[in-house]
């Protein structure tokens, strides 16, 4: 099986599905931001040096940090 | 007559959706700002007369996303709302929505709707939501909630009037309860609400996820409750993860069912154009360096006016007291302790509006947020987070309210290692000092026939300043150890118009800030300073003027000069001139006699009172005219080598000092009153002073 690919490997303009999450503590606040397993996240684009990078979510623009991205888990 | 009655509302909602313009248009300038007790956060409160019998006491929560908190800000909300004892305990909370993003929104409405809080949902930007093609079933709205539900307008304060008139009816929480707990906690939530008699199991449900914010909470009953949640197996964020998910499942059942359309992304094009300029690798930084280029411009040049009318009024001021009262030593304490204290407050004020009109424009705009976007990751490599980036720039003005503006940051090393490094800013009081001492040892002739070299120097030590901050935040960063992890986990807001009123609102509220926090330690110290310097033991304050006059009789002096003489021997034989020459064998090696000592001692108030403290000891008398001191300074003489007193290298190494060293007790107060404690303010000032000695010292040594 392929390894499970994570928003921090997506490319802008890319849409992929969310399927879930590598790391509890953060997990808990990108729920409440609506990154919620199942629903798109768009990957828009990403600061000057690669880090940090803007995704749409449940309709909010979020800036999140590679780090933070890298334990969001997708479908695509 | 009508009986009168206090309703408390509270404002809740997440960042950006309007809270604060809704809170503006309800109280207007019936506002104020005070602290939470116990913690630092602001506490926005003001009141709103609903109609002559119902008044409302409104209080604006921090921006929220849901009851869980992130900011040390956002901890005091779970705090009121858990708490039915709290003074601020609401009778009401309106929640403030953004109709362009119900779903975020609704997740903080269905916790409060639990929690039993009768609840209003105010839909805010309706007009955007429209223009982007979203139509909203409001009726079915309401009646899924079973939460009254009114569109407003934030910005125009369409829909405010609708507001109060639904406050004031009669307010009861929702029926619905939409967070149904799971059997396995069923028990240990009805145990800890049997035990704290709650009335609803979400509140209990709180206690247990939240027992270490709630700050009402006994020690005991904190323990109690940790042994609970111990032997019940509840893991705070396995629950609090599944009933997020939860919750957002029965709004997209409730989104389904009330958006009638939804809306086109097309609305955001133009958001997206911009930020495709403003983030962009070169353009982007080449925009932010000219928008702090222009800010700069601002403080520094805009400022002059203001503050050059301040200073003259108040020495005229300062004279005129000195002049009409009659002779004592308490009117002398008004005259020369108190009316030049409370000008070198004001004297502030026009760099720290204009600073703050500057920040608030670009945070109501939307842009504050790329910058933090920007930033963050060169920030990170030194120990600093995006969100340090405001405070940096604050502090250019001042570090007082630039400390308090780090409140935004979530982490706490982040945020301790930004308020550490904050005052090594160059702050507007260093300003008069630079100045002129600049103009003192740097010829003012032109490098190439276009840079002018004392604002070459003067650039460098603003330089100099910014590398202290970020070397020192690079070093912390290594020192301070923290398992607690750092976030970015932020909202990049669609571009919008600032709203005036709001930017008006937010310079009120600092220049407020300031002048109660660092003013009166300012007033303070400076009382306290002048006693040092106009008193002394008694015997050679009794002969100062006999001395003099027995000194100079055959100068042919007229009176204004003998008494500028006077007060400079009074000056060198009271209590801080004797500290002068005490500190003189310490002050010595980088180049200073005791008068610069005395002048280090008085600048600990504010750094400018370098230059009153100079014009009054070189027997200038109150006279602050840039020219005469910097001629009097010219021709001092330095006994030991029979040449000028103020060498450059003498000039450079006080410049590196007042540069690095912390001389401001007000800035000591708000990071003691930030850190909760005096270890943080102790280390900050030890460390600051020996790093300003140390480098005043290199460069007096290597250039002398």
């Amino acid at each position: 099986m392929a390894r499970t690919k994570t928003v921090a490997e997506m490319v802008p303009g890319e849409t992929a599905v969310i399927s879930g999450f590598t790391d509890d503590e953060i997990s808990v606040k990108l729920l409440e931001m609506g990154f919620l397993p199942g629903t798109a996240v768009r990957f828009n684009f990403t600061a000057p040096f690669g880090d940090p990078v803007c995704v749409s979510v449940s309709g909010l623009d979020l800036s999140l940090r590679i780090s933070e991205a890298s334990t969001i888990t997708i479908l695509n | 007559m009508a009986e009168q009655r206090l309703l408390r509302v509270a404002l809740a909602g997440k960042p950006n959706s309007g809270k604060s313009s809704l809170f503006n248009h309800l109280t207007g300038l019936n506002q104020k700002i005070g602290n939470f007790p116990g913690v630092t956060v602001d506490k926005r409160i003001g009141i709103c007369n609903l109609d002559d019998r119902i008044q409302a006491e409104i209080i604006d929560l921090p921006g929220i996303y849901s009851l869980y908190p992130r900011t040390l800000d956002e901890k005091v909300v779970a705090e009121i709302l858990a708490d039915k004892k709290n003074r601020h305990y609401p009778d009401a909370v309106v929640l403030v929505a953004d109709a362009t993003n119900l779903k975020n929104c609704l997740l903080l409405c269905t916790q409060l709707m639990d929690l039993k809080l009768p609840t209003i949902l105010a839909l805010n930007m309706m007009d955007l939501a429209a223009q982007s093609g979203q139509s909203i079933d409001i009726q079915a709205l309401t009646s899924s909630l079973d939460v009254p539900v009114v569109m407003i307008n934030a910005r125009s304060g369409q829909g405010v009037y609708e507001l109060k008139q639904e406050l004031k009816t009669k307010l009861i929480p929702s029926s619905k309860t939409i967070f149904q707990l799971d059997n396995e906690i069923k028990k240990v939530v009805t145990k800890i609400k049997d035990r704290f008699h709650l009335t609803n199991n979400y509140e209990a449900y709180q206690f247990l996820q939240q027992t270490e914010n709630l700050v009402f909470l006994s020690e005991e009953e904190r323990n109690y409750i940790r042994k609970e949640a111990k032997e019940n197996q509840f893991f705070p964020h396995k629950y609090q993860g599944a009933e997020t998910v939860m919750r957002y499942g029965f709004i997209q059942d409730l989104l389904n069912k009330v958006i009638l359309k939804t809306s086109d992304p097309e609305w955001k094009k133009f958001s997206y154009r911009i930020d495709k300029v403003l983030t962009h690798k070169v353009w982007g930084y080449l925009i932010f360096f000219s928008v702090l280029f222009l800010i700069f411009q601002s403080i520094f040049a805009w400022a002059q006016i203001p503050m050059d009318f301040i200073d003259q009024s108040f020495t005229t001021l300062s004279n005129i007291a000195d002049n009409n009262l009659p002779d004592g030593p308490l009117f002398d304490l008004i005259s020369q302790g108190i009316v030049p204290g409370i000008g070198g407050i004001i004297i502030f004020i026009p760099q720290i509006v204009i600073l703050f009109a500057c920040i608030s424009i670009l945070e109501e705009s939307g842009y504050m947020a790329r910058v933090v976007f920007l930033m963050d990751k060169i920030m990170r490599k030194f120990g600093l987070s995006g969100k340090s980036v405001v405070p940096l720039i604050s502090g250019l003005a001042c570090a007082i309210p630039a400390i308090m503006a780090t409140r935004t940051i979530d982490n706490w090393k982040d945020r301790l290692i930004t308020i550490f490094v904050t005052p090594f800013m160059s702050c507007s009081a260093r300003l008069p000092v630079f100045t002129i001492l600049v103009a003192l040892i740097i010829p003012d002739d032109k490098i190439l026939g276009f840079f002018n070299y004392q604002g070459l120097v003067l650039m460098a030590l603003y330089i100099l300043g910014f590398l202290a901050a970020i070397l020192s935040a690079m070093a912390l960063k290594f020192l301070i150890k923290t398992k607690e992890r750092s976030y970015l986990i932020m909202e990049l807001p669609t571009y919008r118009k600032p709203r005036w009123a709001n930017v008006g609102y937010t310079i009120l509220e600092k220049t407020k800030a300031f002048v109660f926090e660092a003013g009166k330690i300012i007033l303070a110290i400076s009382i306290v300073l002048w006693v040092l310097a106009s008193y002394g033991p008694k015997q050679s304050m009794q002969e100062a003027e006999q001395k003099v006059l027995a000194q100079t009789s055959n100068q042919g002096l007229n009176d204004q000069q003998i008494r500028d003489h006077v007060a400079a021997y009074k000056l060198e034989h009271s209590y801080a001139g004797i500290i002068g020459k005490t500190i003189e064998p310490l002050i010595k090696p980088l180049g200073y006699d005791w008068k610069i000592g005395i002048a280090l001692i008085t600048s600990f108030a504010a750094r400018e009172v370098f230059v009153g403290t100079v014009a009054t000891i070189y027997s200038l008398g109150s006279s602050e005219d840039q020219l005469t001191i910097k001629k009097r300074l010219k021709s001092e003489i330095n006994p030991e080598t029979g040449g000028p007193r103020y060498t450059p290298a003498v000039g450079l190494s006080l410049l590196v000092f007042y540069t690095l060293a912390m001389q401001c007790m007000s800035t000591l107060a708000v990071v003691k009153r930030e850190t909760k404690g005096w270890k943080w303010p102790a280390i900050q000032l030890a460390y600051m002073t020996a790093l300003a000695y140390l480098s005043a010292f290199l460069v007096y040594q290597s250039l002398s």
